[in-house]
C-alpha cells in the first residue's frame, strides 16, 4: 500500500528533475531533487511504496534517464499513467521502474489516496474508495525486460536476440 | 514497399517490414554526449561485454562544455578516461552533437542512428532514421551494435504554399506544434512533404524533424532529393555514393494538409511548446534575455538573418542578447563574413559553441521573474534556470527584432525597412 502522488498531463522531464541537477548518476542523490519545483513536498514526505499517478504523455521532453532513475531512487513503487512519452517509456522499462497504463485509474485516483498495486497482475486497488482497475498488458518482449529487472540484467543472462525469440 | 520508415527499416532488416512489427536493427552510429554518456558507461560496465564495434560510437561534449563546475568536470574526466581505455576516437567538442554529426558526414540517407539525446530526430531531414534513446540503451548498443524498435505508423504532413517574407520554417513548425499538441504524434513517424518543404534549403528543412520531438514523434523524416545530396556533398564530409530512399505505395495513418500562405510569425508561449500564438498577440511583452542558437536555430543562415536585422542597431540596454553558434564551422564562417562584428557592435554577447543557455547549466541562465525570447525548441518550466522564469520561442529574425526593442517584436518591422535598400551584410 502506498500514498498516491498525482501529476498533470504532459509532465515533462524538466519537471521531474531539472537539468541542472543531472550532474550525478547516483539514484539517491537524484532523488533529492525529484519534482523539486512542481511538488517540493514530495521529497520531504515520500515513503517507500508510494505510487506516482500521472496523466497523458507522462515524461515527455528530454531523453534523460535521470528522470525515471530519480523517481525510482525516491522509493516510489511504480507509475500509473494514461499514456507515456516514448523515450520515458523505454527508459523506465530499461532501468526496471514498473510503469502501468490505466486511464480509468488515473481519472479515479486523487492525491493522497491509499493505492495498492499488484505489479505481476497489473491490478490496481484504490483502498480509499474501494475501486479496482486492471492496467493494460505490456508486450511480451517488454515483459521479458521488466521481469529481468531491466535491460542490463537481461543482457547478463541473455543475448539481445533473445528479446524477440 | 511502404512509408519512409518502413523502407529504411526494411533495408536494414533485409526483409519487408510493416508498421507495428518489432525489429532488432544493426545501428550505423551510436551518439551520446557529456550529459548522457556517464549513465551509458555505467550500463555498459554492468553488462560486462566488450564493445561490439567502436567505429559505431561517437561521443560529443556540448551540453556543458567547457565544464562550468567541478561535478561536470569530474563527469567529463570519467568519460575521457573511458574513451582512452576503450580506444574510442570519434570524439568531438566543437559544437552541438546534432550539427557536428551532420558536418562530419555521419548523417546519410538510409542510415539508422540512435542518440542519447531527444533531438536525434534531426537526422530525418536527410532521410536517415534518427531517434533519441536513454543512456542505458546507448550502453546496450555499444555492447551489441543493435537496438529494438516497434515500426511506427506514419502521419504525413503535406505542407504547401509560399510563406510570406519574414515567415520562416520555425514559424511553420511552431504552428504545427500548436495544431497537433505535445502528444500529437507520440510513437509515430512523421513525414514532412509538399511543395513548401521541397523548395526549402537544408537549414530550414532541419527544423521540422528536429522539432518533431516536441510533438512526441519517434522520428521525423523527409525524402532526400537533389537539395539534400548537394548539401551533403558541399557542406559536410560525406562523399557518397548515397542510398536512394523514398516511400513506395505508402499507407499513412493520417494525412494533414497545411497551407503556409496565411501563416505569420508564431511564438510558443510560456510554459508549453504547443501553447502557440500568432506573434502579434504577444507583441510588446518585455524581454530580459534574447538567446539565438541551439540545434534548432544556431546555424549560419540563422545568424545571418539576425545580423541583417541587428546591423547598425543596438540591442535594448536591459535585454541581454546571447548568440551561440551551433558549431565551430558556423562560428568560423560568421567571423569571416563579419557577422560576429555586427553582433558585437550591436551589444550582443557571443556564447561558447554548443548547447549553451538551452540546457540551463551555463551560458545565460534566467533568474526568478525574468522572461526570455529564444530560438530554442522547448520552453519547459525551469529549462533555462529558475522555475520562476518564462521562456518564449520564435524564429531567429523575431529574436533579433525583439532584442533591439527589448520586447517581443514582429521581425517584419525591421526586414521591411531594409527591403529596397540592401539585404547584404
Amino acid at each position: 500500500m502506498g500514498k498516491a502522488w498525482k501529476f498533470e498531463d504532459n509532465l515533462n522531464t524538466d519537471e521531474i528533475i531539472p537539468a541542472r541537477y543531472n550532474i550525478t548518476i547516483i539514484p539517491q542523490e537524484l532523488a533529492k531533487n525529484v519534482f523539486c519545483e512542481i511538488k517540493p513536498e514530495y521529497v520531504k514526505t515520500v515513503q517507500p511504496g508510494d505510487v506516482i499517478v500521472g496523466g497523458q504523455n507522462f515524461g515527455c521532453g528530454s531523453s534523460r534517464e535521470h528522470a525515471p532513475i530519480a523517481i525510482k531512487g525516491s522509493g516510489a513503487k511504480c507509475i500509473i499513467a494514461s499514456s507515456y512519452a516514448r523515450i520515458f517509456f523505454r527508459n523506465a522499462i530499461n532501468i526496471g521502474l514498473p510503469i502501468l497504463e490505466c486511464p480509468e485509474a488515473v481519472v479515479d485516483i486523487t492525491e493522497g489516496d491509499d493505492v495498492d498495486v499488484d505489479l505481476a497482475s497489473g491490478q490496481i486497488m484504490n483502498r480509499t474508495n474501494g475501486n479496482q482497475y486492471q492496467a493494460c498488458a505490456l508486450p511480451d518482449f517488454v515483459l521479458k525486460i521488466a521481469e529481468a529487472g531491466g535491460i542490463v540484467n537481461f543482457l547478463k543472462e541473455h543475448e539481445i536476440q533473445d528479446l524477440l525469440a | 514497399m511502404g512509408t519512409l520508415i518502413e523502407e529504411i527499416f526494411a533495408r536494414k532488416a533485409g526483409r519487408p517490414v510493416h508498421a507495428g512489427e518489432i525489429v532488432l536493427l544493426d545501428v550505423d552510429h551510436i551518439m551520446s554526449h557529456d550529459n548522457t554518456t556517464p549513465l551509458a558507461i555505467k550500463a555498459f560496465r554492468e553488462i560486462g561485454k566488450p564493445i561490439m564495434d567502436k567505429n559505431k560510437i561517437v561521443i560529443h561534449f556540448d551540453h556543458a562544455y567547457p565544464a562550468p563546475n567541478v561535478m561536470a568536470a569530474e563527469a567529463q574526466k570519467k568519460i575521457v578516461d573511458f574513451m582512452k581505455e576503450q580506444e574510442i576516437t570519434q570524439f568531438y567538442h566543437q559544437g552541438i552533437c546534432h550539427q557536428v554529426l551532420i558536418e562530419e558526414g555521419y548523417i546519410q540517407p538510409g542510415r539508422v542512428l540512435i542518440g542519447g539525446d531527444s533531438h536525434s530526430n534531426t537526422y530525418g531531414a536527410f532521410g536517415a532514421f534518427g531517434t533519441g534513446l536513454g543512456s542505458t540503451e546507448i550502453g546496450v548498443a555499444w555492447a551489441t551494435g543493435k537496438a529494438w524498435f516497434r515500426t511506427p505508423e506514419t502521419i504525413l504532413i503535406n505542407i504547401n504554399g509560399q510563406a510570406k517574407p519574414g515567415v520562416f520554417a520555425k514559424d511553420v513548425m511552431l504552428y504545427i506544434a500548436g495544431m497537433l499538441g505535445m502528444d500529437g504524434a507520440t510513437y509515430k513517424s512523421v513525414e514532412f512533404d509538399g511543395s513548401y518543404i521541397n523548395a526549402l534549403p537544408m537549414h530550414e528543412r532541419i527544423i521540422f524533424p528536429n522539432m518533431s520531438t516536441e510533438i512526441g514523434a519517434k522520428c521525423g523524416l523527409m525524402t532526400p532529393d537533389e537539395t539534400t545530396i548537394q548539401f551533403l556533398k558541399t557542406e559536410t564530409k560525406a562523399r557518397g555514393p548515397f542510398t536512394i530512399i523514398k516511400a513506395v505505395n505508402p499507407k499513412y495513418e493520417k494525412v494533414i494538409e497545411i497551407d503556409v500562405t496565411d501563416i505569420g510569425p508564431q511564438v510558443a508561449c510560456h510554459p508549453d511548446v504547443d501553447h502557440v500564438r500568432p506573434l502579434e498577440q504577444v507583441e510588446g511583452l518585455s524581454i530580459d534575455e534574447v538567446f539565438i542558437g541551439t540545434c534548432t536555430n544556431g546555424r549560419y543562415e540563422d545568424l545571418e538573418i539576425a545580423a541583417q536585422i541587428l546591423k547598425g542597431q543596438k540591442v535594448s540596454a536591459f535585454t541581454r542578447t546571447i548568440i551561440t553558434p551551433a558549431s565551430v564551422q558556423i562560428y568560423d564562417k560568421a567571423m569571416k563574413n563579419g557577422l560576429i562584428q555586427i553582433f558585437h557592435d550591436a551589444g550582443c554577447t557571443i556564447g561558447v559553441v554548443g548547447c549553451g543557455a538551452c540546457i540551463g547549466r551555463h551560458g545565460g541562465l534566467l533568474g526568478p521573474g525574468e522572461r526570455a525570447f529564444t530560438t530554442m525548441n522547448r520552453n519547459f518550466i525551469g529549462r533555462m534556470g529558475s522555475a520562476e522564469a518564462e521562456i518564449y520561442l520564435g524564429s531567429p529574425a523575431a529574436a533579433a527584432a525583439t532584442a533591439i526593442a527589448g520586447k517581443i517584436t514582429d521581425p517584419r518591422n525591421y526586414l521591411e525597412v531594409r527591403h529596397g535598400k540592401s539585404m547584404e551584410i
